[in-house]
């Protein structure tokens, strides 16, 4: 049985008079344990679809559900990392990982076994009592991740979350995820604009279209761990997918310069 | 010479320039003593203003008792009592009015006319209307105090709260904070900056009003004692007085920044 079970979700936005449709009749399941990769050029509405799974911006008509039940609020059972980290810049890092157990009121001892526990995890010891704006941004990052996998949720919503990282970095944290997500059994829904990420990461990739938003191209990706970037078999599906996602790029660019033409 | 001490220096060079020539000028007679004495004239009756009037009697004082029994320092006391107690009222009912008007769109529509009203009214301008409540002493003077601390910690609170970044209230939604923790940990916290710089700028009203009601309605206090010198004559004694003044606002105001500096450690903006 699927874990998330999109259906017919359809949402759109009134922006300057005219009626934006973000999303148009998307279906999905999406298995326990799956690591799924939403791809896509901005405004295909991957990072709208993935706000509505965490029940930030609810869908306009359609369901959403998560083990058979329907998403009407945000919880801690879909663990959200942002790109902008959204870390709170008045906590230490151990307060950040610590403050959704906080919230559970969980005893103050098995808080603090378990920071130390993700701190330890990802190579955050030495700043356990630093404030965010003493971190870099892959650092912080890596906070966010221990944030959402204190709260321990089946389920990780990830919305471009390494899209500021220089690559180094970016690799560095894609490979970290693979391994927590290997150990873990979680299911992940990753939006990204970046196809080699999208290959190296997932198991499943779904192309969106630009304007309405639907699914393009639902691609498995049967490759194995650890992929090879470089690999022929990695830059053929690397080419098939740039060919989808340009196509919907060039509809984006077209799109554009007509709003500009007509304001 | 180290930076530090270098600025330090080069920044007291106008200020003993303008002594040496203001005690220069007035050795020479150029203007009489009652009208601007010498730069050591006021020194000097700072000195005695400082120190105790009468000599100790340990029958009905301690000795730190004595030790603050100066005029200056009795009058700087009453003078900060009246600006603290001013403006932890002022600032005690701004505060939780202002989280609730940035949170609270309908009680931001309630409130926020009458505040635009009220807020350009100078704290000076309720004196007739103080006097005529609280009749003379402390409460007049409080009550302007606090009206002048009100308004700016109110006006900074309803701004923080309005700009507090959306992505900090999905990020505490989504790791499932109720109402209560979501204003306690997050609001409040995210409105620190605002409501601080508030605090600042109020004490700084407060203290502006403190002299000004004193030279009304009390018989003490810093802004009392440069009025009653008037009186008399006593041009160093007012000079004295108005030093006195502006060392307890640097003194406040040093304070204060401190504070923020404590408080906001998490700040971006204060990382040097």
């Amino acid at each position: 049985m699927s874990q998330i079970a999109i259906r017919h979700v359809h949402k759109s936005f009134a922006a300057k008079q005219r009626e934006v449709v973000a999303l148009r009749d998307i279906d999905l399941d999406i298995n326990p344990g799956e690591f799924v990769c939403l791809l896509g050029p901005s405004g295909c509405g991957k990072s709208t679809l993935l706000n509505a799974v965490a029940g930030f911006s609810l869908p306009s008509s359609g369901e959403i559900s998560v083990d058979g039940r329907r998403i009407t609020q945000p919880g801690p059972d879909r663990g959200m990392v942002f790109q902008e980290y959204a870390l709170f810049p008045w906590m230490t890092v151990a307060q950040n990982i610590g403050f959704g157990l906080e919230i559970q009121k969980k005893p103050a001892d098995e808080i603090a076994a378990k920071v130390g526990q993700l701190l330890d995890m990802l190579h955050l010891k030495d700043f356990r009592d630093r404030f965010p704006k003493d971190l870099s941004g892959g650092m912080r990052q890596r906070v966010a991740i221990a944030r959402v996998l204190a709260l321990d949720s089946p389920i990780l919503l990830m919305d471009e979350p390494f899209g500021a990282l220089d690559a180094l970095t970016r690799r560095n944290l894609q490979d970290e995820l693979l391994r927590i997500w290997s150990k873990s059994g979680k299911t992940i829904l990753f939006v990204t604009h970046s196809i080699e990420e999208s290959i190296y990461l997932a198991d499943r990739i779904i192309v969106m279209t630009y304007r309405p938003g639907t699914v393009k191209r639902d691609q498995r990706v049967e490759l194995p761990r650890p992929r090879d970037p470089s690999s022929a078999e990695f830059n053929e599906l690397k080419r098939e997918l740039g060919r989808l996602v340009m196509e919907e790029q060039q509809r984006h660019a077209a799109d554009e310069m007509q709003v500009a033409a007509i304001d | 010479m180290p930076a530090r001490l270098k600025d330090f220096l080069q920044g007291l060079l106008i200020p003993i320039i303008l002594l040496v020539a203001w005690e220069a000028s007035a050795r020479a007679g150029f203007f009489s003593a009652a009208i601007l004495p010498a730069p050591s004239a006021v020194a000097a009756k700072w000195w005695i203003s400082l120190l105790p009037a009468q000599p100790i009697d340990p029958a009905s004082q301690s000795y730190v008792g004595w030790m603050f029994s100066g005029e200056l320092i009795q009058d700087a006391i009453s003078s900060l009592y009246r600006v603290l107690t001013g403006f932890v009222i002022g600032a005690g009912l701004a505060l939780p009015l202002g989280l609730l008007m940035g949170a609270r769109p309908t009680i931001y529509r309630l409130c926020n006319p009458l505040m635009q009203i009220l807020r350009p009214i100078p704290p000076i301008a309720y004196i007739p209307l103080a006097i005529l409540w609280f009749g003379l002493g402390n409460p007049p003077s409080v009550f302007l105090i606090s009206i002048g601390a009100f308004f700016p910690v109110l006006m900074n609170t309803i701004a923080g709260v309005r700009n507090v970044d959306n992505i900090y209230l999905l990020a505490a939604a989504n790791l499932g904070a109720g109402q209560w923790t979501l204003f306690t940990r997050v609001i409040l916290p995210a409105t620190m900056p605002y409501i601080l710089a508030g605090v600042r700028i109020g004490i700084g009203t407060a203290f502006i009003v403190v002299i000004v009601s004193e030279m009304i309605a009390v018989n003490d206090g810093l802004g009392y004692r440069i009025l009653e010198a008037r009186e008399f004559m006593w041009s160093d004694k007012i000079i004295a007085g108005m030093i006195t003044i502006g060392l307890l606002g640097l003194a406040l105001d040093t304070a204060v920044s401190r504070l923020n500096n404590h408080l906001l450690r998490w700040h971006r903006g204060l990382d040097q």
